[in-house]
Parts: structure tokens; sequence; C-alpha cells
């Protein structure tokens, strides 16, 4: 379970999480859905601590994570894995490297063990011979499918994903919810997903949150979301501009 | 007259500020340096990158500078008949001064700049928050390891630029302007003392701490996507110019 008390974050003078409180279930997909710029990607960073909150606590599986000294918190986070935006996959590196590079970092298994784990893990994602190439040569789709390969290469009990579908075309977008999906169902991991996309959100989603001005102001199965009666949660799901009504 | 303490004290407070955060930064990458895992293969990846790589700009240079050094130093001892000491004037101000300074500017423009760049792109594409979801601290492995490179090579790229300069003045004073080689050299080895050299060694490895620690400063804290970059990578270039030259003053005080 994590659990976000009394979340607050400014930066500069401007709030974006005000006392904000949020639980995630253990073994289920969690949707956090939000206007752009709305503090979406910063309330996933804190989940995994890459920015601490100004006030508050995170608790994930009973540790307050916001209380952890760095070497704790580096190993608190080998339980985390977690898919950028932009997948964030290292320039540098070939596609093979990106994703041994955490294998290589914190396990001692040989070389072939970690060439054929590597293997495994993009053929999960569904990728076949690529990895001699450079992240460079690869679709945004193909990138993504990468980052989460790496993101998959330790087993985490809990995966993250922010804006998985942002930016791909409508069939890669349902391959990647797809892929989220079966990647929750095979490995019974905590996924927390940040999206701006209803439509991925209603077909991956066991339970949905929505993030606006600071704070949850909905939550529930995307069943319960959809009959909302919070007029901007409806404004957000119909898709329509202006003051909601 | 506060207006005035204003105007001038405010640059004045941002610079020490930002003194303060790359000392911090200085500070933090010793403490991860000393600790485990050491990752001697990314080490060696910046070593060649700051060494290998900057050979022929730093070869280049130096032979030039020698040349020139050697050609004005033959003009102006020429009026009072010094012209034995042209090799002893162009080893003492390469071994010293030219040798160290020049090649720490030039591996600035080339490495430091690199450095600021790579590590702004990672930073804007989140490659630097990747380090850390996967338990990897970025300072260990990204800052450490360049810092070393610059320490460790810009000492050798000077032993280099220093004899390609030497031997550059050579061939300016020996053939082109007919000294005699014996009295070039032999005004070299009375002149020039252990200590000329190993002091010019001491300023280099100072400079290639100051080059690598301001790159990856400006690089690990870049904010403002692509224009952030160029920001940072022209920002990192010019300071470390900066700061290479005044330390040198300072180096030079204390040193000779």
């Amino acid at each position: 379970m994590i659990k976000l008390e009394q979340i607050c974050k400014s930066f500069n003078g401007q709030t974006v999480l005000d006392h904000l409180d949020l639980k995630i279930q253990p073994e289920k997909i969690t949707v956090i859905i939000g206007e752009s710029g709305g503090g979406k990607s910063v309330l996933i960073k804190h989940i995994i601590a890459l920015i601490k909150p100004d006030s508050g606590r995170i608790i994930v599986d009973g540790t307050d994570i916001t209380k952890l000294n760095d070497k704790r918190l580096n190993e608190f986070r080998k339980n985390f894995g977690m898919l950028f935006q932009e997948a964030a996959l290292f320039d540098s590196m070939t596609v093979g490297e990106n994703v041994a590079f955490p294998l290589i970092e914190h396990t001692r298994l040989s070389p072939k063990k970690i060439e054929d784990t590597v293997r495994e893990k993009l053929l999960q994602v569904g990728l076949k011979n690529v990895m001699q190439k450079m992240p460079s040569e690869l679709s945004g789709g193909m990138r993504k499918r990468v980052g989460l390969a790496r993101a998959l290469a330790l087993d985490p009990k809990i995966i993250l994903f922010d804006e998985p579908t942002t930016g791909l075309d409508p069939i890669m977008c349902d391959a990647i919810d797809r892929l989220i999906v079966e990647t929750q169902e095979r490995t019974r991991s905590t996924c927390v997903v940040i999206s701006h996309d209803i439509e991925s959100t209603f077909k991956i989603a066991h339970q949905v949150a929505m993030l606006y001005k600071g704070r949850i102001i909905a939550m529930g199965t995307p069943d319960d979301i959809k009959k909302s009666d919070n007029p901007k949660v409806k404004q957000f799901i119909e898709g329509k501009a202006g003051a909601p009504g | 007259m506060i207006r005035i303490l204003e105007f001038t004290g405010r640059p004045v407070i941002l610079i020490i500020e930002e003194f303060g955060k790359v000392l911090l930064l200085f500070l933090s990458a010793v403490s991860w340096a000393i600790r485990p895992p050491f990752r001697f293969s990314v080490l060696f990846k910046q070593m060649e990158f700051v060494g290998v790589h900057s050979l022929t700009v730093v070869a280049i240079t130096g032979i030039f500078t020698g040349m020139v050094l050697a050609l004005q130093t033959y003009y102006g001892f020429r009026l009072f008949g010094g012209e034995s000491l042209v090799g002893a004037t162009v080893a003492l101000s390469m071994t010293r001064e030219l040798g160290p300074v020049i090649t720490s500017l030039m591996v600035t423009g080339r490495a430091g700049s690199a450095m600021a760049a790579e590590l702004g792109t990672m930073r804007v594409t989140e490659q630097i928050d990747a380090l850390y979801s996967m338990s990897v601290n970025p300072i260990q492995f990204l800052v450490v390891p360049r810092i070393i490179a610059g320490i460790i090579m810009l000492p050798v790229l000077t032993v280099i630029s220093d004899f390609i300069g030497v031997a550059g003045g050579y061939f300016v004073g020996v053939k082109l302007l007919k000294i005699n080689s014996g009295i070039f050299m032999a005004r070299i080895i009375e002149f020039v003392e252990f200590q000329d050299i190993f002091n010019g060694l001491v300023k280099s490895a100072c400079f290639g701490l100051i080059l690598a620690l301001v790159g990856c400063y400006k690089g690990f804290f870049t904010t403002g996507g692509a224009e952030g970059v160029g920001k940072a990578t022209t920002q990192a270039v010019v300071i470390s110019s900066v700061a290479i030259l005044i330390s040198d003053y300072f180096l030079t005080a204390v040193m000779f």
C-alpha cells in the first residue's frame, strides 16, 4: 500500500500540491488523471522520492520514505521501476546496455545470464533484435517499450508510468495500454499511471484518482469516476474546454 | 547609497551563492568517490574522452605556441645579443605557464563544454532522474569519473604539450633561425629545473579539477530545455576559462 498524507509542494512560491491525500491499492493499476501542468508528474516523482515534499508523509509498505537518508532511499528504490515520459533511455548506451544497466549495477549475475535476462525482458515488451540499436534509432513507441523493459529488469514490486502514451499514435497507445495490463497481471505489481488520456485510463485502470489544483478531488473505480457529479471531473472526462457547467 | 550597495551587492551574493553550490557538489563528489562501487570502466571511458580525444588539439596548440614563442623571443633577445636564451625561455614558459594554461583552455573548450552539454541533456531528458530511480547515485556515476579524469589527464596532456611546444621552439630556433643546437639545448638543461615541470603539472591538475567541476556543475543543474543546455554549455566554458586564469595567478604566486 502507498499512502500520501497531507503532501504540500511549492516551486518558487507556486503551490503545486496542496495538502494532497492519496491511497494507492497494492497489486492494482491506479491511474492519476488531471490537466496538463497540473502537477501529476510532480506527484509521481514524490512516490519514488525524486522530489521531496515541503511537508507531509509518503508511506510505502509501512515506511515513511520522506524520513529515509540517501543510502536507505537508494536501497528502497530497488523496489520501484519507473517508465519516464520520454523513456529517459541513456543516449550513450545501446538498447541492450540500457536494459542491462540495473542488472549490472545491482546483481551479481554472469554476463551470459544478464544477456539472457535482457533478451527475455525485451521479448516481454514485444521487441526482438534491437539489442545492438542505439536509442536514437528507435521510434517513440519502441523507446517506451525499451524503457519499460529497463523498468522491469529487477522485477520491481511497484511500477510507475509517467504519461506512457503521450505522443504516440492510437495503435501504439493501445499496444502500450495492453502492455501495462499484461505486465501488471503477470508480475502482480502495484502500478501507478499518470495520464490525461481518458480512453486509455478507462481501459486499464482498476482505480482512478483525479488531481485538480494540487488535491485529489475524486477517487474510485472507472465506473465511479464516469458517474461522478463533480463538475470538474465531468468536464475532464467529457473533454470540454471552458468553465465546468 | 543603499541603492548602490544593492546594485553592487546582488551580483556579489549571486557569485558567492554559486561558488557555494559548486563547493557542495565538489564535497559530495569527494564523499561518493571513496564509496564503492568503483566503476573503473566508466572512469577509463572518461579518461579516454578527456585525454586521448584531446591529443590532436593539444598537440597543435602546443607546437604553435612553442614556435611563436621562439620567434618572438628571438626578435626581442637579438637586440641585446641574447639569442642563446631562446631555448630556455621557451622551455620555462611552456613548463611553468603556457603548457598548463593553453592545454586547460583547449580541454575546457572541447571536454568541459561537452560535459556540460551531456549532463545538461541528461538532466532535461530525465536521464539523471532515471539514474536515481534505478538506485544509482548520479553524482557517483556521472560527476566523480569526470572529475578524476580531469585531474589525471590534464597533467598528462600538459607534459605532451610542454614537450611538443619545446620541440616547436627548437624547430623555429635551430632550424629556421639558425641558433646553435647545442647552445639551445644546453640553456634548457641549465635553466629548467624539475620543480618548474612539477609545479606546472600541479597547476594543470588543479585546472583539470576546475574545468571538470564547472562543466559537471553547469550540466547537472541545467534547467529550461534545449535553451538551458545551450546556456549551461556556454557558461561552463566562460566560467572555467576565467576561473583557470584567476587561479593560475594565485597558484603561480604560491608555487614559484
